[in-house]
């Protein structure tokens, strides 16, 4: 099912992977409500027959709640625990989810992705799957549905068109297409397992576009996928050679990244594993200095010459920029430009896997959602903003912030927590205590790795994807656009609810 | 090059066991026996390794837990619960938070600055100085590398009265010109918080952890006289309206406070009589008139100001107003009054975060008072009951002073590990370059409005999603 000779280049080769549905790898998968049954229950069946969603089974002529975490609670239109004549039925919210999440992931939207993952769906009542909580930014912007719209009732979805072009430079290197506005942001071997890194790179693959290795390096499992891979170079330059420059379509340069703004990273030495140091070209042990910044680059002549390096080694490369948001974000991107780039990558602060001071992440450099329009805005003043491709990442949670960085002027978007997410993540943001994660995707740890299968893995993954691909195309639908391209910074097709002068009326 | 300055931190443990997030709850009716049972899998060990806290009859499982959850999801008869504990959550206030006061903890335990993985959990901006961001640099700028530190990176600043420009005399050698300068290693002075179950012993600790600082702790005169004498040169006792207790200034001392009042000149000649040596500081209380106040203390010869702000970070007299703004506008009255560049601004209140001593300095303050982080920082939960003439829980009159400072130290040596990360990701390497530099952050009011405020036109019978 899954394919590897897939040619991102002819639309027509390209067939979409279908869901299958993936259940939680835990017994006990975690949901909104808990129903519970007392001894008053007859095994009439009536609960069975009213509840849409599978929560209660029947086994040998008795009746058992199955599927907690399917119970929709009080968006229920037939609620069982009412209808049930011998009253053995209680409904109460789930003492375990109300610990769960935080502002930017709420344990709705926790819940809801692991409904997408597992049904490829997005919930259809009982979770907020739209909206975080964090109070600003994405949860305060809404996406404006005019009342006349064009009709585009009629299209079909496989006519939508998702598509982002990422080399609008038009020269000598590859013409890439990717088919979903996303792909895979760089989470490096070590700070996610070989597992979870070939689970993400093989959804890429299935839905036809890429992943990116992040600064550990590229360990030889990921070469059946090279034509989907984005390999980082980073200020440590792990695992950079040049003959991993040479297998991929797309080289991605790491100026910054958005959890830690400004700093440097630190591989503690007894992370450094045999495994880890072999791909790292380092020596066992010792600790990992990843220094901030490019200490060869202090003006945006150097950082052509590095761009000129890879062209040098791999003329048909890609060059992407990942680049954090300071205030002189806009300027960077020209420069970026100019220094010949293809992709400008604006990383927020939202994101990231592996361990980061807590300064830095709620600190430094401004919200993503004040740099995409600034960038925006400001390429296309400059006449360049056709040329560059201008991706997105740190925070993109749900296909709802996919819409509105593209409003905001985005041309597609990087995940990664989502991805972990859909992997059961549930952001206990331990993921470098002890032996990495606890729940096996964070993880080097043999025995911990063991907890996920990657086809599970990859499926969880595809399956997300293809309702947030299904969710666009119907936000799309109410747009009345048939091309994600046509929403490229309309912020017209947004409003912000501190600002809105009037609410409307909807009738 | 100065030499580096390092502040040398070590493990000190908790006295009491600290109040935990969250709590295992985990039922015993309905256990199936199962072989293996889901306890046993526990990552982190925390069932094996749980233990009763003898004093206290507290189980330390639910400061061990670290919330994976995997074995409620893993449970056959599903026994096992996570839940919140409402103790925590009732800790503190909405300006001292529970996770303020829980990271406090743990940076006193450990000194190591709060680390964590899976992004950024928190709201998009809030009051005060959440309503701020600093800025970085990402391609064009020199090289700095915070923590790892293999550039110098200074937090030294002086307190007192700048001198414009130095006299050479013929030989060439400097020229005293009378002035005093106090300079301290990091922009942040100890100061005794205005409640707590605070004992001699506590004070004395706390004065022993600004020695080891190299920094100032700032306390009213009544309680300094348990200190012994050789600390005197890190005290900065704030004096009372009173011209009696001048006496009592303890000998040593080189920086002493005084409330402003109408004739705080008689005030000051009464010290400067005394001592004329003696750095005299003058706290200004944040409220209505304190820029007109405070530029005619700096013209008057005063060079060192203490705002004082409420101790949740807002204005004395307008609890609709945060001492971000405070500074900002005290700073810009001095600079226009073309008088900042001499003399020393200080702030106080609501310091809880590492960030905010950057971020009062980027505001125009050239240090701050850290005040109740000295009291968290000895495991206080700011219940208050010793407000109530009540028994502090945790019995932070019985710590020992040695205990005291090595937690303070630690929390400090925290802070300024954090200040070298924000400063080296701004390509600063010295915090007096960091005063009044607003252009090095980045402020919710100017961005929001400009970013989304155009959004708002939305016609009639249009859906939001």
């Amino acid at each position: 099912m899954l394919r590897r000779d897939v040619n991102l280049n002819k639309a027509e080769s390209y067939q979409l992977p279908g869901v299958v549905r993936t259940p939680s790898r835990f017994k006990n998968p975690i949901g909104k409500y808990r129903l519970h049954r007392s001894s008053a229950c007859t095994a009439c069946g009536k609960c069975v027959e009213l509840c849409p969603y599978e929560v209660h089974v029947v086994r040998r002529g008795k009746v058992f709640i199955e599927n907690h975490h399917l119970c929709v609670g009080n968006d229920c239109p037939d609620p069982c625990h009412k209808a049930c004549p011998e009253g053995a039925l209680t409904l109460r919210r789930n003492p375990n989810f109300d610990g769960l999440g935080d502002a930017r992931w709420p344990a709705d939207l926790l819940a809801s992705t692991w409904h997408m993952a597992e049904f490829g769906k997005v919930p259809e009542k009982g979770l907020e799957y739209k909206l975080g909580a964090s109070g600003g930014g994405f949860d305060k912007l809404r996406i404006v549905f005019k009342k006349k719209v064009k009709a585009v009732a009629e299209i079909p979805d496989d006519e939508f068109d998702l598509g982002v072009v990422l080399n609008r430079r038009n020269d000598n290197a590859h013409r890439v297409r990717i088919k979903v506005p996303f792909y895979g942001g760089g989470m490096s071997y070590g700070s996610v397992s070989i597992t979870t890194m070939l689970s993400r790179i093989k959804a890429a693959v299935a839905l036809g576009t890429f992943c990116c290795t992040g600064e550990g390096g590229y360990p030889d499992e990921l070469k059946p996928y090279d034509d989907h891979v984005i390999t980082q170079v980073a200020t440590g330059l792990f695992g950079v050679r040049e003959e991993t420059i040479q297998r991929v379509k797309i080289v991605e340069f790491k100026y910054a990244q958005g959890a830690k703004p400004g700093l440097g990273g630190h591989l503690l030495g007894d992370k450094v594993t045999p495994g880890v140091a072999r791909m790292r070209e380092a020596v066992v042990g010792y600790p990992l200095f990843s220094p901030f910044p490019f200490h060869s680059v202090y003006s945006v002549e150097d950082h052509k010459k590095h761009v000129d390096w890879i062209k040098a080694m791999n003329p048909k490369a890609l060059v992407s920029v990942k680049v954090s948001t300071p205030t002189d974000v806009d300027m960077v991107a020209v420069g970026s430009y100019y220094a010949g780039a293809h992709i400008i990558h604006l990383d927020g602060s939202y994101g990231g896997t592996g361990a980061a001071p807590d300064i830095a992440k709620k600190n430094i450099a401004m919200p993503l959602e004040y740099a995409l329009p600034k960038v925006h805005q400001f390429l296309t003043e400059e006449g360049v903003r056709d040329k560059l491709t201008v991706i997105a990442s740190g925070g993109i949670r749900n296909p709802h912030d996919v819409a509105k960085a593209i409003a905001l002027g985005a041309d597609g978007i990087c995940t990664g927590t989502a991805d972990l997410v859909a992997l059961e993540c549930i952001r206990c943001h331990k993921c470098e205590s002890g032996r990495g994660c606890a729940r096996g995707i964070a993880t080097t740890d043999a025995e911990l790795m063991e907890l996920i299968r990657m086809e599970w893995g990859t499926q969880r993954i595809v399956n997300m994807f293809l309702a947030w691909r299904t969710e666009l195309i119907r936000i799309l639908r109410k747009l009345g656009m048939t091309s994600l391209k046509e929403l490229v910074g309309r912020t017209d097709c947004l409003t912000h609810i501190d600002y809105i002068k009037k609410m409307p009326k909807v009738s | 090059m100065p030499s580096k300055y390092v502040i040398h931190v070590q493990e000190v443990s908790h006295r009491f066991e600290p109040v935990s997030k969250s709590g295992i709850i985990a039922w015993e009716e309905g256990c199936l026996r199962c072989a293996v049972c889901v306890k046993t899998k526990c990552v982190y060990g925390v069932y094996e390794n749980r233990g009763l806290h003898a004093k206290q009859m507290i189980d330390s499982i639910d400061n061990q837990c670290m919330n994976c959850l995997r074995c409620v999801q893993s449970c056959p008869a599903q026994l096992i619960h996570k839940s919140v504990n409402p103790e925590f959550k009732a800790m503190g206030d909405s300006h001292w938070t529970p996770n303020i006061i829980a990271n406090l903890w743990m940076q006193a335990k450990t000194g190591k600055i709060p680390v964590s993985g899976a992004g950024y959990p928190g709201p998009f901006s809030g009051p005060g100085f959440d309503s701020m961001w600093t800025d970085m640099s990402e391609i064009v700028r020199p090289t700095r590398d915070g923590i790892h530190g293999r550039e110098y990176i200074s937090t030294a600043i002086d307190l007192g009265e700048t001198p414009e420009y130095l006299i050479l005399s013929e030989d060439g050698s400097l020229e005293e010109n009378g002035t005093t300068l106090v300079d301290i290693p990091l922009p942040i002075i100890l100061r005794m918080p205005p409640f707590g179950s605070i004992a001699p012993s506590t004070v004395s600790g706390w004065a022993l952890a600004a020695r080891k600082l190299g920094s100032l702790f700032s306390a009213p005169l009544n309680v300094m006289d348990g200190i012994k004498p050789e600390l005197a040169p890190s005290l900065m006792p704030e004096c009372s309206a009173e011209d009696d207790d001048i006496e009592r200034i303890p000998a040593g001392a080189r920086l002493v406070e005084i409330p402003w009042s109408e004739d705080w000149k008689s005030k000051v000649s009464v010290i400067r009589k005394k001592d004329p040596s003696l750095l005299i500081s003058v706290r200004v209380p944040m409220a209505e008139g304190m820029e007109e106040r405070s530029v005619s203390l700096a013209k008057e010869g005063i060079s060192v100001i203490h705002l004082e702000g409420s101790m949740s970070g807002l204005f004395l007299d307008d609890k609709a107003r945060y001492v971000k703004e405070g500074i900002r506008s005290v700073h810009l009255k001095l600079v226009e009054a073309k008088i900042r560049d001499t003399m020393t601004l200080l702030a106080s209140g609501g310091i809880s975060l590492a960030e905010h001593v950057a971020k009062a300095i980027l505001c125009g303050v050239d240090g701050v008072f850290v005040d109740f982080p000295a009291l968290i920082a000895l495991e206080c939960r700011m219940c208050r009951r010793c407000t109530e003439g009540l028994s502090c829980p945790v019995e932070i009159e019985k710590a020992p002073s040695g205990w005291v400072a090595a937690r303070v130290v630690n929390l400090v040596g925290a802070w300024h590990n954090q200040l070298l990360e924000l400063m080296g990701a701004m390509g600063i390497r010295d915090a007096r370059r960091l005063r009044g530099e607003v252009g090095r952050a980045m402020f919710f009011e100017d961005l929001d409005e400009k970013t989304f405020g155009s959004m708002g036109d939305v016609e009639e019978g249009c859906e939001l999603e």
